[in-house]
């Protein structure tokens, strides 16, 4: 329980997300040194503009991707609860893919293996660079007993719903 | 060379062939990219023959551009260019937007259109898979199914081509609307609904072309930086600058609807009639209270988010949904018209997006009619029944959509302020160019210089390379801060100068080394290599053609109207001086070394190294514009 304590998750609101794509840029430069939208593990979908959807890992309790992986490539982190990809391990077979229940993780652009949010190791860049902002998209919050999981929707989902939102109930018919 | 993807994709329509283009270094130092390198590779390609290039015609070449700092100066945007269909010489027109991003990406500096496609066509980019896909189904649809459309199929077919990936997102976009379709003159090139390159009228070059959208997902990293730890510690200074910003942040360009026409005077008003107004009924918090319902939007990496997204979700305007708007179309599509009511500027805006018109350049057409229809010029008659008085924004609206289908009077409007004027005058045996608020073919941007308040001077339209464009001004010392000479760099690099503002004019060239590698200077900058994509922008400004050409002697001038005296306000009585003008004129002429007439001389040209220009501008000298 202590060890839990301790543990962090993103709050994500992407009715806020200015579509700067900050996250992206923070995300590929610490894990890949490189501006790289595509292999960043959290990525900004945007559908429909105007509505900007980051999109990234949210720490299901009972980690279906962990469960669905047949190489044992994934673990989670026993120290941020986040999902661990070993990259020799990946076959990218994208088994986690289809046992999302929001199709969050993707292949590397480039390479062959899984690409999930690791959480930084505990202090996410992302969430830096859009506090920094101001724009409050993501914000780091402790993790409690909720049910993080209803947050893995898939990227269509959230658009229809926010599109809806934004622009009326034709919103949908946009994506 | 670092920095730069290291090839630009050429794509033939008529031949449906693809390949690749290479550029030196040499090239790329010169001339960096976006407008720089735009107005290199139409000089190479297009310039021993440039008057009898028709810009609507397959023999231009339309280009799509990034810069060295696409994707790492905070602010990404896309420079489109090619021959204008309005100013006939060239025009480096920037959109905002991730497209630039994904280009580079995909390991492209740019994309060369020639030829003309015979149906419609889109061009997929993914990587190096290039494309020429059928536009039939997208053809003659508005910006928001346009998108919506090709945004499906192309994540459909990475899917299907891709299946192992996951979720993509969508590819970057860059479209037209009915009125590039249609060839106005007043088209845009459009991304993300809002977004446009707007000057130059490039919309209907892609139209003229068959080409309907160009659709791009890059995979790749952004090309390698020399010194990425520099970049990031740069892009720090500036968005810690930008952040502090606050009112700038959040209200974007839209406060000036009302402060540039209250406080400094210089605002279009019925067709710039009058530059003042302060209407508390237009003012930026009625924007932002009754529909804004995104009120911090922006584009890949950028600090500030000067976009809102403005919705309105009830009334008779309902449905209608343009971003702010910004100060440019509050003015052109709402005070310039008359029309001082928040909800019928966003609903004309709505409509001037999803059309794919420039709501500048169209608002100014507009502007120009209804005043006609003031004077008694035009009548009902002519107007096929529409009475355009000031404010009817039905009115407006239906002026709007002919433009766009070129129906009815929409056709002659459909050319622009100048040619229309042209034409009207011819068939009204009226003078209706002094009405005309345009220079060289390009309608003045919404900041006004007779009150002398706002940051363009007497010749900052007139001596302009690009005509009416108030983003790329004349101005004195050429080093000065709004001079186009130090603007070209923004648009060759290719980043969005907002994100300048407050900022040390040195960050961009430190930036530059960063990723380049290369030492720069704004000195170096101004006076050779920003001279000499002036001067080549300046030969084919004066070369134009087909239909029309330019002679400084009476097109280097303000339009008649800025030297009428302001009617209102607290600058009322204010004007241009001509004869101060015309002095400044000769002054700015011998800063950048072009003769009386407003010819560059043979020896500016060639110390640049710009002998071939010498030579083809002799043709110009010869004749020494003795029409005036």
């Amino acid at each position: 329980m202590t060890a839990r304590k301790k543990r962090i998750w993103i709050a994500r609101d992407p009715s806020k997300c200015s579509g700067c794509r900050k996250c992206e840029i923070a995300c590929s430069l610490f894990h890949e040194k490189r501006v790289w939208p595509e292999a960043s593990r959290i990525r900004v979908f945007m559908l429909v503009p105007g509505v900007e959807v980051p999109h990234f890992c949210v720490q299901c309790e009972d980690y279906p991707c962990v469960e669905a992986c047949p190489v044992n490539a994934l673990s989670v982190s026993s120290e941020t609860g986040a999902v661990l990809v070993d990259e020799g391990k990946c076959t990218g077979c994208g088994m986690c893919i289809k046992a999302c229940p929001g199709k969050i993780p993707h292949l590397h652009p480039t390479k062959n293996y899984i690409l999930i949010c690791d959480l930084c190791g505990g202090d996410p860049q992302c969430v830096k660079a859009c506090q920094e902002g101001g724009w409050n998209a993501l914000k780091i919050v402790s993790r409690k007993d909720y049910a993080y999981e209803v947050y893995a929707r898939t990227p269509e989902e959230i658009t229809k719903d926010l599109a809806v939102k934004f622009y009326g109930e034709k919103g949908k018919e946009l994506v | 060379m670092l920095g730069y993807a290291g090839k630009l994709l050429e794509v033939n329509l008529s031949s449906r062939k693809v390949k690749d283009v290479k550029l030196g270094d040499e090239i790329l130092k010169e001339y960096v990219g976006g407008r720089g390198l735009a107005v290199k590779i139409l000089w190479d390609r297009l310039g021993d023959h440039w008057e009898t290039v028709n810009p609507l015609g397959s023999e231009n070449v339309l280009l799509f551009l990034t810069g060295p700092l696409t994707g790492f100066f905070p602010g990404a945007r896309t420079c489109v260019s090619g021959k204008s269909p309005q100013s006939n010489g060239v025009v480096g027109s920037t959109v905002a937007g991730e497209f630039g991003v994904e280009l580079r990406c995909a390991g492209y500096d740019g994309i060369i259109v020639t030829g003309k496609a015979e149906k419609p066509v889109y061009l997929f980019v993914k990587d190096s898979d290039v494309e020429i896909r059928s536009a039939a189904h997208v053809w003659g649809k508005d910006a928001k199914q346009t998108m919506t459309l090709l945004t499906r199929e192309c994540r459909g077919l990475l899917k299907k081509r891709f299946p192992r990936y996951g979720e993509w997102k969508e590819p970057a976009m860059l479209y037209i609307g009915p009125a590039g379709e249609n060839l106005v003159r007043t088209a845009v090139v459009a991304a993300k609904w809002t977004h446009a390159a707007g000057y130059g009228g490039y919309g209907a070059v892609m139209g003229s072309k068959k080409l309907k959208a160009v659709v791009v997902k890059g995979t790749g990293p952004l090309p390698e930086a020399a010194d990425m730890e520099k970049v990031k510690q740069l892009t720090q200074v500036v968005c810690d600058k930008i952040y502090k910003n606050e009112l700038w942040r959040r209200w974007g360009t839209a406060s000036a609807g009302y402060e540039v026409g209250a406080k400094t005077s210089s605002e279009p008003v019925r067709n710039w009639q009058e530059e003042w107004h302060n209407r508390k009924s237009y003012t930026v918090d009625k924007f932002e209270n009754r529909f804004w319902v995104k009120h911090y939007w922006g584009d890949f990496g950028c600090p500030t988010t000067c976009l809102k997204i403005a919705v309105i979700k009830n009334g008779r305007f309902k449905g209608a949904i343009t971003d702010n708007p910004d100060y440019e179309l509050q003015a052109y599509l709402g005070t310039n018209l008359g029309i001082f009511t928040p909800e019928e500027n966003v609903f004309l805006a709505s409509l001037i997006d999803d059309l794919g018109l420039c709501g500048i350049q169209t608002g100014n057409t507009l502007g120009f009619v209804a005043e006609l229809f003031q004077r008694g010029i035009l009548t009902r008659e002519d107007l096929d029944g529409l009475e355009p008085e000031w404010g009817n924004i039905e009115a407006f609206a239906a002026l709007t959509k002919k433009i766009a289908f070129r129906e009815g009077i929409g056709d002659l409007l459909a050319e622009g302020t100048y040619r229309a004027a042209l034409k009207i005058g011819e068939r009204k045996k009226v003078d209706v160019l002094r009405y005309a608020v345009q220079c060289k073919g390009i309608g003045v941007g919404a900041h006004g210089i007779r009150s002398g308040k706002d940051y363009p001077i007497n010749i900052s339209y007139a001596c302009s390379v690009q005509g009416g464009d108030h983003t790329s001004v004349a101005c004195f010392p050429l080093d000065d801060f709004r001079s186009e000479l130090v603007m070209i760099f923004n648009d060759s690099a290719v980043y969005c100068y907002f994100n300048t503002f407050g900022i040390p004019r040195d960050i961009k060239f430190e930036f530059y080394k960063a990723v380049t590698g290369v030492n720069l200077t704004e000195e170096e900058w101004v006076n050779t290599k920003a001279l000499r994509i002036l001067q080549l922008q300046r030969a084919m400004l004066l070369l134009g053609g087909p239909d029309l050409r330019w002679n400084p002697k009476i097109h280097d001038d303000n339009p008649s109207r800025f030297y009428e005296p302001l009617p209102s306000g607290p600058y009322k009585g204010k004007t241009v001086d001509k004869t101060k003008f015309e002095k400044d004129k000769k002054r700015y002429y011998e800063a950048v070394g072009w003769d009386e007439n407003g010819v560059p001389r043979s020896e500016t040209l060639k110390k640049l190294g710009l002998d071939d220009v010498d030579k083809a501008l002799e043709k110009i000298r010869q004749v020494n514009f003795s029409l005036s």
